[in-house]
Order: structure tokens, then sequence, then C-alpha cells
């Protein structure tokens, strides 16, 4: 067996902090006259470059590094290509966006690629310390950046309600992990995968999963944990919200499917029932409440809490077909909101004078482009087939159903009727004429790197939608290496010997 | 007799539109260019589908021009299209209104031309992909994507209220299809296939529990049932005529959802199909009536055509649940009849509205004098829609009124005609309306010019397919009848349900299909098998006594 070098199993992650710090010394030096713009050049050349690096982490043979804390699998390169790809499209977008004047600019493109390394970590890490830490990382970055617009005053107590609800669900989870090593006396995933079942204190077994389960269904807004959402995206600046809709919650995403299909899958009769009531509150509560929203940026925050829905009810999967089926939708979900905000953020200006959904009225008229990319987006987030949303809930309602939870399936889909309702009252808003009185705003500038943004959003939505076969193949690939982690108790040298051959490439 | 263009004619349909849709968007909104460019795209698209008219093999059933691509590995979606006897001929239709519909549209339509006739092809990809798919998956695909251009389209251009229009047609339709995918999903971990030939044989065999197949197939129906509309379903309908541009409206109901239910609730579950048919014949035969009294105190006239599509989807509905090859014969040329009826009658009334700026019926009286051309296509539209013999609603309608009258019971064929009756007062009274009896003040202030040169050209061929349709139906009921008829694939079917069923189909199966006389034929039948309805003339059972009926119709014959 060759072994790999520990450093090329956190290669992404190690290139992504080299980025931010080069960006934060560099943003010093600078004189506080000259334009902080390219620093955020800089910061998506350095993603673009962890993104290449995680797919060449694919050459590799499966392991962990750094004594079982980290892994590398196609699980991990999946999620790392999914959030490498949105802080990408988050940078491209705010270096568009962002005024020139905005205070402390190139701190925050560090941050948004600081986050990315919390994010990317917490989707490789097998060791629940470092699973804590990771969350920390990415958490903390998401609280400053959700303050960023400190002019206002929605800004700094979105921020605040996001901190102080977010440490308090990050202590349930740390209490959940406190519980487990309790009853196992360990903190390895795949260690307490294989002492979990055999613990003495099987109670304490139970409670660390409960506790573990809503530390990490608040970072994924599924009701009851939701409350947050809603307040902390209409405070937040829109780029920022593109990113933390997607890429942290995919993220967290991640690690829950590693706890319950990895850690706890003999759980399945106690988490299962659980996710199921979850996930269908979360999509009735969600597109109920964006019904009545007047803000695009709160409903589609309650938008997002329904589709936290759909992707839980992927859950229901049994197995390999539940993972692959999560992992797509991920994908999927991350594609076309990330798209959606890239639009709300160039309609609704940085200033967000514009949020309301009579603002969008006419945007076809207004500015054709714009207009009818929000509407392609709306379209995939109702799942009209031939769009990535359309396989998304495809895939997930497919588990479901072959896990047995038709009724799941069928409140689902409903749900998605339901949802159709507010996705097409913006869209034909934005299709209608504007009203003669209606004072004409300014025409939504498209500059190359939000051109770039939107570009890659749309092709990802559109491919997903009408030849999904490779990435469901990664998916499935995904899927597989979760499943059968590395022989666990075994001694690190001799622990990928079964798995030792190169990883499938995702193609 | 192959030709080379055979095995990729379908995709061309159904590229070609999607192809000018990019390009309509692509060049620039100058001079009337979409407007070319559209009718240039839908006159290719309608000579591709002659194609398969030409070259169909007539005597044969099963599917022709068939192509069938992996598309999906996991799970098995195909790239499964092709056309039979059912679908031949409303491809063809779809095809032929696309012209009609860029014609309607030409002075109707002023601002934002290119989204409009971009989406307006789009959706003509949408429903030729729903007539041609035989993979269930590709089929909901089309399905669904059919009504995104309509309601955006339905917004953009609505006369008044049509966001709202828009948002309650999107509603009406995007919900019930939330259970028909789950029923299709169900179906799919159950069979593994999507195929549509496959599964008729799985739902046929009897291996899927039955239980579980009844929901399946109310699901598939009641999705169908609101497209149509059927009533009590048709809150949308009235609406959407009154609001949507006219080219749409004269594709957004009918055919789509009565084609489905022909082929994937009646073809696909036949046992349930069999064990709901009463209520979906009451229900057809109430719509009728409904639909007719409704029509008749309509003032506006797109609402009155709104109900008046309702009465006769109710006819169609009641031919289909009829159970009898003859009613399925007849429902099919139903359809395509008020295809190209009601294609006609609404661009003639939109060419009303266009000039007189309103579609209150009031308003109108005593145009005959000022617009001849306009009044005598509108007679004869109006003529074939009432059912007069020799122009095409007759044929239609005496085929499904006999059927009934035969296969069904005495009541509901008279309660069936009795709409039928009303439908001539309301269609006549409303001629009269517009265009006799003395003048109306609008009619008189306003001096407007008849019939274009542009509109005659499409109309005319529309009146002669009347007529032709009307004197010569057996061009199309020949081909409709080997579409109806089981497709051969004895050997895959597992097992047989009520063998004894079938012999009494033969009689109707026996029947020489190129007749000549449909209407003597269906008075045949009705002497041979008028004493009880045949239990379920299933597609697929009835294929497993291929021989015995061959062998039957010669000793009956």
């Amino acid at each position: 067996m060759t072994s790999v070098p520990d450093i090329y199993r956190i290669l992404p992650e190690f290139i992504l902090t080299l980025t931010g710090v080069a960006v934060m010394l560099i943003d010093s030096s600078l004189p506080p006259s000259w334009s902080r713009r390219y620093l955020g050049f800089l910061a998506a050349i350095g993603t673009t470059i962890a993104l290449w690096a995680s797919i060449l982490q694919l050459e590799f043979p499966q392991g962990t590094g750094f004594f079982q804390t980290v892994e590398t699998s196609a699980f991990t390169v999946f999620f790392h290509v999914l959030i490498c790809g949105l802080v990408l499209v988050a940078l491209l977008l705010a270096i568009d966006t962002l005024p020139p004047h905005t205070h402390h600019q190139g701190e925050f493109y560090a941050l948004i690629v600081f986050g990315a390394v919390g994010m990317c970590l917490l989707t490789s890490a097998v060791e629940l310390l470092l699973v804590f830490i990771a969350l920390e990382i990415s958490s903390i970055s998401t609280y400053i950046l959700a303050a960023y617009r400190k002019q206002t005053g929605r800004s700094p107590e979105a921020a605040i309600k996001y901190f102080l609800l977010g440490s308090f669900a990050t202590a349930f989870l740390l209490y959940g992990i406190a519980l487990v090593f309790g009853a196992t006396g360990t903190t390895q995933i795949y260690e307490i995968a294989h002492l979990a079942p055999t613990a003495q204190n099987h109670t304490l077994v139970i409670a660390a999963l409960a506790l573990m389960l809503v530390g990490i269904l608040f970072k994924v807004s599924a009701v009851p944990f939701h409350v947050w959402t809603p307040d902390v995206y209409e405070g937040a600046p829109s780029p920022v919200v593109a990113l933390m809709s997607t890429a942290p919650k995919i993220a967290a995403f991640a690690l829950l499917l590693r706890v319950v299909y990895e850690m706890f899958p003999d759980l399945r009769s106690l988490w299962a029932p659980l996710l199921w009531i979850v996930a269908v509150l979360s999509m009735t509560v969600g597109n109920l409440a964006a019904l009545r929203q007047q803000n695009v940026k709160r409903m589609l925050a309650y938008s997002a809490i329904a589709h936290a829905g759909y992707l839980l009810a992927a859950f229901a999967g049994i197995g390999e077909v539940g993972i692959a089926a999560a992992a797509f939708y991920a994908a999927a979900y991350a594609a076309m909101n990330v798209g959606i905000f890239a639009i709300i953020t160039l309609v609704a200006g940085y200033d967000e004078q514009l949020s309301l959904i009579d603002d969008f009225r006419g945007l076809v008229y207004r500015s054709p482009l714009l207009g009818c990319l929000l509407i392609f987006f709306l379209i995939s987030l109702i799942g009209i087939p031939f769009t990535g949303g359309f396989f998304g809930k495809f895939y997930a309602f497919t588990a479901a159903v072959g896990g047995g939870a038709i009724a799941l399936a069928i409140i689902g889909l409903l749900n998605s009727g339901l949802a159709a309702g507010y996705y097409l009252r913006l869209a034909l808003v934005a299709a209608q004429r504007p009203l003669a009185d209606q004072p004409v705003p300014r025409k939504p500038e498209v500059g190359v790197a939000v051109g770039a943004a939107l570009l890659l959003a749309v092709i990802a939505t559109l491919v997903l939608g009408i030849i999904p076969g490779a990435t469901l193949d990664a998916a499935q690939s995904a899927a597989h290496t979760l499943q059968a982690p590395p022989a666990a108790t075994t001694s690190p040298t001799s622990a990928a010997s079964p798995q030792a051959a190169p990883l499938q490439s995702p193609q | 007799m192959m030709h080379a263009i055979d095995p990729i004619i379908l995709t061309l349909i159904l590229l070609l539109p999607l192809a000018g849709a990019i390009l309509v968007a692509l060049l620039p909104d100058r001079a009337k260019l979409p407007n070319w460019l559209a009718l240039l795209t839908s006159l290719v698209t309608f000579v591709l589908t002659l194609h398969l008219p030409a070259h169909f093999a007539y005597g044969q059933t099963g599917f022709q021009f068939e192509r069938n691509i992996p598309w999906i590995a996991s799970p098995a979606i195909f790239y499964h299209v092709g056309v039979d006897g059912l679908s031949l001929w409303l491809v063809v239709l779809t095809g032929l209104l696309a012209p009609v519909g860029v014609v309607a549209s030409w002075k109707a339509i002023q601002a934002r031309r290119k989204v409009f006739y971009s989406l307006f092809l789009v959706q003509q990809t949408a429903m030729f992909g729903v007539f041609v798919s035989l993979d269930l998956m590709l089929y909901y695909g089309f399905w669904e994507l059919s009504l995104v251009p309509m309601a955006i389209l339905i917004a953009m251009y609505g006369r008044k209220e049509g966001p709202r229009a828009a948002l309650k047609f999107f509603l009406f339709t995007f919900i019930p299809s939330a259970p028909l995918l789950v029923a299709i999903l169900w179906l799919y971990v159950r069979t593994h296939t999507f195929n549509f030939t496959d599964l008729q044989y799985q739902t046929a065999s009897g291996v899927l529990p039955a239980g579980a197949l009844f929901w399946v197939a109310l699901a598939f129906l009641f999705a169908f049932a609101v497209k149509v509309p059927v009533f009590p379903l048709h809150g949308w309908l009235a609406d959407t005529y009154n609001e949507a541009p006219v080219a749409l409206a004269m594709v957004v109901a009918g055919k789509l959802g009565l084609y489905s239910m022909l082929r994937f609730h009646v073809g696909l579950f036949p046992a349930q199909a069999h064990a709901i048919a009463p209520l979906l014949i009451a229900l057809g035969v109430i719509g009728i009536l409904y639909g007719a009294c409704l029509a008749l105190v309509q003032r506006d006239f797109w609402r009155l055509l709104a109900y008046a599509a309702l009465s006769l989807f109710g006819l169609i509905v009641l031919a289909i649940y009829g159970l009898s090859f003859t009613g399925w014969s007849g429902a099919v040329f139903q359809i395509l009849s008020d295809g190209v009826v009601d294609g006609s009658l609404f661009l003639l009334l939109g060419a009303l509205e266009v000039r007189y700026g309103t579609s209150l019926i009031s308003s109108y009286g005593g145009l005959a004098a000022k617009l001849p051309r306009t009044a005598s296509y509108f007679v004869i539209a109006a003529l074939a829609l009432i059912g007069l013999p020799m122009l095409s609603g007759f044929i239609g309608e005496f085929i499904i009124l006999s059927s009934t009258f035969a296969f069904v019971s005495h009541g509901w064929a008279v309660a069936a005609a009795l709409g039928v009756i009303l439908g001539a007062a309301y269609m006549l009274w409303l001629v009269q309306r517009l265009f006799y009896g003395p003048e109306s003040n609008l009619a008189s202030s306003m001096r407007s010019p008849d019939l274009g040169f542009g509109e005659l050209s499409i109309l005319t061929p529309l009146v002669v397919l009347m007529l032709v349709m009307g004197l010569a139906p057996n061009l199309w009921l020949n081909s409709i009848q080997t579409g109806i008829h089981p497709p051969q694939h004895p050997t895959n079917v597992i097992s047989i349900q009520k063998p004894q069923a079938s012999t009494k189909i033969s009689v109707i199966l026996s029947e020489p299909a190129n007749g000549g006389r449909v209407e003597g034929s269906a008075v045949a039948f009705s002497r041979d098998v008028a004493p009880s309805l045949p239990a379920v003339p299933s597609l697929a059972r009835v294929g497993t006594h291929e021989k015995q009926l061959a062998s039957a119709s010669g000793a009956h014959q």
C-alpha cells in the first residue's frame, strides 16, 4: 500500500487557508484608498484551485489522515466540489455587487474563504472534535458576514440573533458529542459506529443522537429549529445570503448523513421516524409561511426551509439510495438557490431598496435577461422537468417511496404544488407589464463576475436537469464510500487495505 | 417501406420548434422578424408531421417510427418515442394548429413578440412530447413542461386579469400532477420500468396488488380529468379561455388530457378503468348538459366557447369510458374534429376581438353585411361544431352517440343527445347575435376590414378539412382503429383474466376495419353485443387472444 502524505488529505482546506491568509495580509498592506475589488478575484482563483485540488483527491486511495481525523473519499470530494463551487459563485457575486467604498472589503472576501475552510472540513472530518471545530470555523465566519451591512439596524440584529441561537445549537451538538464519548469512550466516528451498538449504556447513546440531531437540524434550518432563518436572511447582505443559504447548509447535511448513516446506522428505527416528522413539518410550515410573505428574501428563506424538508425526505431511503438522493438534491438545491439569490442581489441592490415582491413587477420588461433567468430558477425551484429541481425531488421521493414512505412522498409532492403558488406569484409578477405610474428603478447592471456566476448556476441547473447521469454516478459512489468506511478498529496502517483501490472517478 | 428519415422524424419534430424558439430568442425583435420565424418554424414542423401519415404502415398495430435510447441509467429512464394509430393524427393536428396559432397572434400580439413566440414554440415541443412519449418519465416531463409557457404567456398577455388566471390554471393543473408523479414512482419501484408497453403487461398480469393499483389508477385519472377538464374539475377553464391569448386558448384544454386518458388510464389500467367507468360516464353526461346550459347564458363569447368546450369534452369522456372500440375511434376522431373546428372558431373570434376590441356578445350584431367572409366561415365552423352531416363534427358525434346507445345505456345516450341539441341552440344563437339582426352601434360606428389574405389562407384549408373529414372519415378512422386494436405481443402476458370476456370483443375486432361505413358497423355492433357491456376491452388482455380472435372472426363471418 502506498501511503498518502497527510497533507494531501486536507489539500483543498490547506489551499483555502493560504488564500484567506494571503487576502488578509495583502488587504492590510494596501494603501486605504486602493480598490479591494481584485482581492475578490484572488480569493476566487484560490477557491478554483481548491476545487481542482478536491477533484485531484479522487486520485488517492480512499483513507484517513492525521491520526484518523480526516477522510478523503468520493463522499468528501462530492461535497468539497459543491462547497467550493458555491463559494466561488458567492465570491463572484460579491465582487460585482459590493459597493466600492465598503469598509473592510478585503476581510469580507477572506471571511468567505475561511468559512469555506470550515465547511469543507466539516464534510471530511471523521473525528467529532474536529467536526465541532470545523462547524465553529464556518459559523463564526458567517456570523460576522451577516453583520456586514452595519449601516442598517437589521443586519447586526440578524447577526446577533444568528450568533446567539447558533451558539446555543452548537452547545447541543457539543453536549451530544460528550455523551457519545461517555458511552463509547471515543470520538472517532468509525469507532463509535463499531462500539455504539454494544455500548453498555444504550440510553446515553440515544440521548447523544438526539442532542446531535438538534444541533445539526438547527444548522440546516429544519422545522422546529428554523425560527432564525427568515430574520437572518432578511437582514444579512444578499451575497452573504446566497452563500449561507447554500454552502453551510449543505455541509451540515453532509454531517447529518455521516451521523445517521455512518455513525448510527443501527438506530435507524429511531432517527428515521424523527426525520420523517421533521421533513413533513419543514415542508409544510416552510411553504405555508412562504405563501404569506411580501419580502422576497423572507419568502425565499421559508422556501429554503421547505427545501430542507424535501432533502430530509431522501433520508427515508434505505442505505445508499437515500444517501445518493440526498447528495443529488443538495447539488440541485445549491445550483438553483445560489442562482436565484444572485438575481435577487442584482435586482434589489446591495442597499436592498427593492426587495418586496411588487418591486419585481415588470422585471422581464426592465431587464429581459434577469427576468428570464429569475423565471428559470423559479421553475427549477417549483420542480418542473428538465431542470435540476425536478430530478432532485424525483430522486428524493423515489428514495422515499423505495424506503416505504409513500405518505411522505405524497405529502412532499403536494407541498411542491403548494410551493408553486408563491414561486409562480413571483414569476408572474416579474412577467407582468410594469404599471404606468410605477417609478422606473435603475436597471440592474450585470458585470463580468456576476455574469460568470449566473452562467455557472444556469449551466449547473440545466445539466442536473437534462443529463443528471454523471452527477448521480458521483452521488452514488459518494454514497457507496459512506456506507463502506475503511475498517475502523484496525490500526491506521492497515486501515485502508480492503479499500485501497483508487476511487472511481465520478464520471 | 422504410424511409431514411423514419428513425429520427419524431426527434426532428420535437427539436425543431425548440430550435426555432432559441433562434427567436436570440435574434432581434425587429420588423415582425419573430412572427415570420415562428411561422416558418411551425410550417416546417407541420410538413414534417405530415411525413408520419405518409409513411405510416396502416395495416400494422403497435408503435411505429420508434426510437428507444437510454437517457439516464438509474433510474432507467429512456428517450422512448413512437406513434401508433392513436397518436398519429394528434401529432399532425398539433402541427397544424401551430401555424394557425401564429396567424391568430399576428395582430393580437404587439409587445414583447420575442418572448411570446419563443415560449409559444416551446409549448409546441412540450405538446408533441406528450403525444409521442412512450416512457412514463419522459411523458411526465413533457406534461409538466407544457404548463410553464402556458402559464407565463397567460400572465404576460392576459386581457385583464392575466396573472390571476395564470395562477389558477397552473395550480389547478400542477397540484394533481403530484399524485400522478407518486403513482409513476410507485409503479417504477414495483416494476423497475417506465416503459409504457412493459407496464401495460405488468398491470394486466395481476402481479401488482389490486388495492394499490386502484389508487395509482385514480391518481392518473385525476391528473388527466383536471387537465381535460371533466365536470366538476373545470374551475380553471372559463377564466383561462377568457384571459389566454387566442393561440394558446385553442390548445390549452382537451386533447392532451383526453389522449392521456385513453393511452395512460384506460390503456394502462383497463380493470380499474372498467371499475370507475360508470362514474366517468355520469360525469361526462353531466358535463355535456351543464356546459351546454351555461354556454346558453354567457355574455362573453370566450366564456361561451369555454362552456361549449366543457360540453364537447364531456361527450368525448363519455365515449372513452363507454369502453368500446367504436366509441374510442369516435373519441379520437372527435378530438381531431374539435381541434380543427375550435381552431377556426378561435381564429375568427380573435379576429373580431382585434377589430372591435371587445368580447361582449351584446356589442355585436348585424356584422354579416359588413364582414361577409367572416360570417360565412364562422357559420361553417359553427355548423361543423354542431354536427351537421357532411361536416367533421357529425361523424364523431354520431359514432359516439351510437356506441353509447349500443354499449352503455339508452338513457345516457338520450341525455347526451339532448346536450348535442342544446349545443346547436347556443351555437346558432351566437351566430344570430353576432352576425344577424339589427346592426349594433359598435358595428356601425367602426369600419373594419374583412378577413385578410393571411387569415383566409389559413382558414380555407381548415374549412376544406372539415368538409373532407365529414365526407371521407375513413381516411382517419382506419388508422385510428389500428391504434386502438391490441398490440401484437401475446407472449409477454403472464396470466389471463376472464378469458371469456374477450370473445364478445372478437365480434368488434372482426369487423373489417376498412368497412367504409362506420355508422353501419356501429349499428351492427349494437345488434351483436348490445345486451351487455363487454367486460373490459383491455388492450393487453385482448392481445392474448390474437389467434383465438382470428379463428373466432372467421367463424363469425
